[in-house]
């Protein structure tokens, strides 16, 4: 919580517990229940709205079931003014068709519904603030956020609502983030560097800092997230396409299987002499039934709710292309550090040369990392405390000289008591004590480089002209990484580490991590040709930035995810921004990409293969007057020809709204070979697909006729 | 079943599994334009060739402009066959006078409707016969026009598989092969040397060749009767090979003459298999993984066994009606047994039944026996065999590229079950390929339910021209449901391309032909053009690396996907219709009645 940090803001002017509010909320939605009272009643309301002509046009599928239903609607109204018996029938079978088309928009009105709840709520976090402008002249001006402009620079400090996206261009300060990451805890926001990028709506906590506003009103970042989990501006996806283009043409074969029976019909009447033609409602629900209805009523609620999975990831996907593509990587880049490894390298051991004994090094190691702030400075001091019983000594008693580490002298340590005591980089450290006029011992270079080999980074510790030894830092891989790489291997995606350690540390670490291959002294165009040579051979791509230096790799790969800790140039490049910063998420991306298609290609499968009972039960309905032979094809042993399509009609509709949780959860998904869960899937929705429906029409046959409806 | 009817068809079905590898490797040779062992006589007539019509070697095409090629050399046959058949009467080998004032008084009148319908017949691989050969050709026009395309549209259909399989075999290359050269190659490599010695083969068995006109016989009965002659055992071959199926007789290959022996019969069914066999072999080669062939191949096997296997036990089993009656019809050592009506006895059950399946498998339409006269099931096989689009082996070249678009539609529904955008040997599947493999699949279902129910229904004026007076469903020859399948039965056969007639039907009216015509141009067509688009697009694509995410195309689930596909789509589309013919007439026969 902001109280965490030290010098709490002098200035409050939210309380506090609204902005709590605000982490709630956006936390809330995501773990809001499948079927929350709120958006239940919401998605009901809209799937009457949906009933539109024009925006269920937008489906093939559905807007054949909705002209049939008018159809059919129009046809009962006739029969009934012209007093025809039997018109009961004709209503119900009327009703149920609505119903389908009902029950598909309420599909994808509650998949609408969850990011439509959570936009409202972050719309409601966008209030309008007075934003310091900074004037050439440096005097300040208040204007309403609303008005600023990119290439604007603001004041802002403590208590303050950062007014729009921009760059820390002075200051540094801590930024409460939650109305974004719904994460209370507070980010360290500075000028230059990977850490400057701040966003509209977030909030200062301490400090003061000046900001160069990067984005105009509307564009903001908070401005596309809400468009984003509204999904107002939607676009279908490839997959999607060609499977709307798929289950169209079905639709238009089903449109021609159905069209022609009345010619059939009336043939067969003419030349047996007698029998009656299939009726309008008869047809109709024939078609309806056997045009894929399932996965057309769906189809859209399951790439809306694969977009809400990520959301719920804390994932902002920029497209649902991005997520599609997602499930098709073939390589995953991962950086080494923070990734594969816990983000910082620890001593583990201490290795004197050239005759100094391990305690004298310890001892120099730990005086020269005192005022090392850095995780592997604390990790030696730590090292030096728990195996030597060295403790930290209090250096001001001594005349006491500390010099930081600099990229150029690639060195840090301590001119304490007359020692010149330095650790380093090993060929750094060698120089240092040749210019000191003394002699670098062969095994210096023989450690270090068993060091690198086992993954190490060697550290050498020198005290003036005499090389004291080596500290081995190690890298820690994370805990259950390996397994996690395995079942992506399982999946078919190799995983490639990015490291800018040599290529002996590299491999090394590659292994005890169970990576497929690294790259090693890895530069931004380094990175950057990888991947275009993946993309080459045909792979997908999938990588993870955060800084500026990443973001051409991130714009090439075929999914980038920048971390929201970022800089604005790699969020722009990259098509997915992860709110928590976790570049291990990845990994559940790639599986959420993946349980999108399988929902998809499941349904897909279950619509067609149920069509089978349907037509044992349409079919010998239909001609029974005419053939009545046919009757051997009702093996369900349906009641009545009336009853036999009514029970088909309802079961068709009913089943939509049966897989709504499933189109919204995704179907289960294991990381697997891609036989076996062929195989689970083709047994499940396949052959599941073509045996549910005898038994469901059945009982719904037997339930109409004891409740005498038909 | 008997154990000899069991035998016949596993040890045909072992020849096919025999050959399908060296066909296919010789074939492939020839179409990738390495040298072969015919290499050293037919090479400079293939030179001499393409000297002659001006084609470059090595000159690749586009799609659309092998589409192109395929289109202008397809027009061009179509005008020729039609020019030869309205001139028939004034052009030699004209023997029995046909379209000349001195015709005898049964020949058929050569009209323009027919000119039409056979011209589009043999140009698309279909060869329908509105007409019957004996009373309608000159030997001329069988030869010339109808022989020659009987080559031309065979190597056409293989050609278009050969492009489709380049484009699985290419990747980023904006070209699928040259069509002058795949056509003349196929022509000159493979149909030709194996019909000459196929020819030879069957003018032993007792085929005849001669340009002799029809001579008189007197019967023991004392009745006289006329045997047809003529160049016939030249076409046998191509008819077969080439999956044609247009008899030079009417009978076609139940006449003794076109089929004189059991092992005459043989060999024609496997020769109708052998070159769609050997492309699944010649796919897997290309694309540098036979078992991509091979599950191909099983895929098609499985199809063919079970069709087999439905058919010939229906036939074996007899009528009820007739065995109700006390008429002994089960197999003895003296009799075959089963439903003999319209079956050849030189054949029997099994030969028949395994002729029938065969020919309606591939697209080629001869017949040993009349369909028209099989048991309501057994019938069936051979009916939704073409509906199913003759994708088990299939007509040479048609079958395999129809196979490869349900395999698509396949491997894009199994694609999306295991996570990631479909691919098929290292081609993703995308819009375009599901958008032309589904346009074919709609195209062939609309001319044939559309046409069927046009003339399930359609009314004909006295003295009009397009059909006699009354119902066109007064053209068949029987009633109610059997009737009705004769009508579904020639439009399938038509956008099948397969040509064969369940018979029954007097389909020479100018209405028949007309509409005929438009359902075989509909079901040529819309499938190779979408094939070749198809094929440019997949070319053009990268090669994706195959991982264990990749669908595995190969083994016993994707060939159960994939049979699922063929068949769950085929009997979607057609149930309806079928249960109104076959269906509802098996039934009928189960409790008794008769047409």
């Amino acid at each position: 919580m902001a109280t965490a940090m030290s010098s709490p803001p002098e200035k409050k002017p939210e309380p506090k517990s609204k902005q709590d509010e605000a982490a709630l909320i956006s936390k809330g939605v995501r773990a809001r229940p499948l079927f929350d009272p709120e958006i239940l009643r919401r998605a009901i309301k809209e799937s009457f709205v949906k009933l539109n002509p024009r925006m269920v046009a937008k489906n093939p599928v559905m807007f054949v079931v909705e002209v049939g239903a008018a159809l059919t609607t129009a046809f009962v109204i006739k029969d009934a003014l012209a007093g025809v018996r039997g018109v009961f029938f004709g209503i119900q079978i009327s009703v149920w068709l609505w119903f389908t088309v009902l029950f598909a928009n309420f599909a994808e009105a509650m998949a609408e519904a969850r990011g439509k709840a959570q936009a409202d709520n972050l719309r409601k976090t966008k209030t309008d603030t007075i934003a310091r402008k900074i004037l050439p002249n440096g005097k300040f001006e208040m204007v309403p956020a609303s008005k600023l402009r990119a290439g604007d620079v603001v004041f802002c400090e403590a208590g303050y609502l950062i007014p729009g996206d921009g760059e820390v261009i002075e200051g540094v300060a801590s930024v409460d983030e939650s109305v974004i990451t719904g994460e209370s805890a507070p980010l360290i926001r500075e000028s230059g560097g990977d850490r400057s990028a701040v966003t509209g709506g977030t909030k200062v906590l301490s400090d003061h800092i000046k900001i160069r506003i990067t984005s105009n009103p509307g564009e903001t970042f908070l401005d596309r997230m809400i468009t984003l989990v509204e999904g107002a501006v939607r676009q279908k996806t490839p997959n999607e396409i060609a499977l709307n283009i798929l289950i169209a043409g079905l639709t238009l074969i089903f449109l021609m299987a159905v069209a022609t029976l009345p010619p059939y019909a009336t043939f067969a009447i003419g030349a047996i002499g007698k029998g009656t033609a299939p009726t309008v409602a008869v047809l109709v629900s024939l078609l309806v039934c056997l045009i894929p209805t399932t996965i057309g009523g769906l189809l859209s609620a399951i790439g809306i709710a694969g977009m809400d999975r990520v959301m719920q990831h804390n994932v902002l996907a920029m497209s649902g292309k991005a997520v599609e593509a997602s499930g098709d990587v073939n390589t995953l880049l991962l950086d080494k550090t923070g990734t594969i490894t816990l983000g910082n390298r620890q001593a583990v051991e201490f290795i004197p040369v050239d005759g100094a004994t391990e305690s004298e090094l310890a001892d120099a190691a730990q005086l020269s990392s005192l005022a090392d702030e850095t995780p592997e400075g604390r990790s030696i001091v730590v090292l030096a405390k728990e195996r030597y019983g060295l403790r930290g000594r209090e250096v001001a008693e001594h005349e006491a000289q500390f010099i930081p580490f600099s990229a150029y002298t690639k060195m840090s340590g301590v001119n304490i008591d007359g020692r010149q005591l330095r650790k380093g980089a090993t060929s750094a450290v060698a120089k240092f004590v040749a210019d000191a006029g003394g002699k670098v011992p062969q095994s210096l270079t023989d450690v270090s480089d068993r060091i690198s080999r086992n993954g190490g980074t060697p550290l050498a510790v020198a005290d003036g002209p005499k090389v004291l030894g080596v500290i081995h830092l190690k890298d820690i891989v994370k805990g259950g990484m390996k397994e996690r790489l395995a079942s992506l291997r399982a999946m078919g995606i190799r995983s490639v580490m990015i490291t800018g350690d040599n290529p002996l540390t590299a491999a090394a670490i590659a292994q005890e991590a169970g990576v497929d291959d690294f790259l090693a002294q890895a530069t931004p165009k380094d990175k950057l040709e990888y991947i275009k040579n993946e993309q080459a051979q045909g792979r997908l791509v999938a990588m993870t930035g955060d800084g500026t230096n990443d973001a051409p790799a991130l714009a090439q790969a075929d999914v980038g995810v920048a971390m929201n800790t970022g800089t604005m140039a790699a969020k722009e490049a990259g098509n997915m921004v992860d709110l928590d910063s976790n570049p291990t998420k990845l990994i559940e991306v790639v599986a959420i990409g993946k349980q999108l298609l399988i929902t998809r290609g499941s349904l897909t499968t279950f619509s067609i293969a149920n069509d089978v009972a349907k037509y044992f039960a349409i079919i010998p309905a239909m001609f029974v007057s005419i053939y009545p032979e046919l009757n051997h094809l009702n093996i369900m042993g349906l009641h009545s020809p009336q009853s036999a399509v009514l029970a088909a009609v309802i079961f068709n509709a009913l089943i939509i709204v049966a897989l709504v949780p499933l189109a919204l959860r995704g179907v289960r998904y294991k990381p697997v070979s891609a036989g076996q869960m062929l195989l689970r899937n083709l047994l499940i929705y396949g052959l599941g697909g073509i045996i549910v429906p005898f038994p469901g029409i059945w009982a719904i046959d037997k339930m109409l006729v004891a409740l005498h409806l038909a | 079943m008997t154990p000899i009817g069991i035998a016949q068809i596993v040890v045909f079905f072992a020849i096919v599994l025999a050959i399908a590898k060296p066909v296919g490797a010789f074939m492939f040779r020839v179409f990738e334009g390495q040298r072969t062992f015919l290499h050293p006589i037919f090479r400079p007539l293939e030179k001499l060739i393409y000297w002659i019509c001006g084609v470059r070697e090595d000159e690749e095409q586009s799609w659309i402009r092998y589409a192109a090629s395929l289109i202008s050399l397809s027009i061009f046959s179509f005008l020729l066959v039609y020019v030869i058949q309205r001139f028939q009467g004034h052009l030699p080998l004209n023997p029995m006078h046909f379209s000349t004032p001195n015709a005898p008084s049964f020949a058929t009148r050569m009209t323009p409707d027919l000119a039409y319908n056979t011209a589009v017949s043999f140009m698309t691989n279909t060869n329908w016969q509105s007409y019957s050969p004996d009373t309608t050709m000159s030997y001329f026009t069988q030869m010339a026009a109808l022989a020659v395309q009987n080559f031309v549209s065979a190597a056409v259909g293989i050609a278009v598989a050969v492009a489709l399989i380049r484009g699985f075999a290419r990747h980023t290359a904006k070209t699928i092969g040259n069509f002058w050269v795949d056509v003349t190659r196929c022509t000159i490599y493979i149909l030709l040397p194996i019909c000459i010695l196929a020819t030879l083969f069957f003018v032993w068995q007792g085929s005849i060749q001669n340009f002799k006109g029809p001579v008189t016989a007197t019967t023991l009965e004392g009745a006289a009767q006329m045997i047809e002659q003529g160049p016939l055992a030249s076409q046998e071959a191509i008819k077969m090979l080439g999956t044609n199926g247009g008899g030079f007789f009417n009978a076609n290959s139940a006449h003794p003459y076109e089929n004189p022996t059991p092992l005459a019969n043989y060999v024609q069914m496997i020769l109708i298999f052998s070159l769609a066999a050997g492309l699944t072999y010649m796919f897997g080669r290309a694309v540098g993984d036979t078992r991509q062939g091979w599950t191909i191949f099983a895929a098609m096997a499985l199809m063919f066994l079970a069709g087999v296997f439905i058919c010939y036990p229906s036939e074996q089993r007899g009528n009820p009606i007739v065995n109700k009656l006390g008429i002994d019809s089960s197999y003895t050592g003296i009799q075959p047994g089963g439903n003999m009506e319209g079956k050849e006895v030189r054949f029997g059950i099994a030969e028949s039944a395994l002729f029938a399946t065969v020919t309606t498998d591939a697209s080629c339409g001869a017949v040993n026996s009349m369909h028209d006269s099989f048991t309501p099931l057994g019938g069936l096989v051979p009916l939704f065999n073409i509906q199913t689009d003759e994708v088990i082996f299939g007509g040479v070249g048609a079958g395999f590229y129809s196979m490869l678009l349900y395999v698509i539609i396949a491997v894009f529904i199994g694609g999306l079950m295991v996570g990631r955008t479909p691919e098929y040997i290292g081609k993703k599947i995308e819009q375009k390929e599901v958008k032309m493999a589904i346009i074919a699949v709609i195209a062939t279902s609309f001319v044939i339910l559309g046409f069927t129910a046009l003339s399930s229904v359609a009314r004909f004026p006295a003295n009009g021209y397009w059909n006699p007076a009354g119902a066109a469903a007064a053209n068949i020859g029987n009633n109610v449901a059997h009737g009705f399948s004769e009508i579904l039965y020639a439009y399938s056969s038509g956008a099948g391309n397969n040509g064969s007639a369940f018979a029954g039907i007097n389909a020479n009216t100018p209405w028949y032909n007309l509409t005929l015509g438009l359902d075989m141009l509909v079901g040529r067509f819309l499938f190779i053009i979408p094939a070749l688009a198809i094929a440019g697009s997949l070319a053009k694509k990268k090669l994706i690396p195959t991982t264990s995410g990749t669908l595995p195309t190969t083994g016993g689930l994707f060939v159960a996907l994939v049979i699922g596909t063929v068949i769950i789509v085929g009997a979607l589309t057609y149930f309806p219709a079928l249960s109104l013919g076959p269906i509802v007439e098996h039934f009928q026969m189960l409790s008794g009645k008769l047409f």
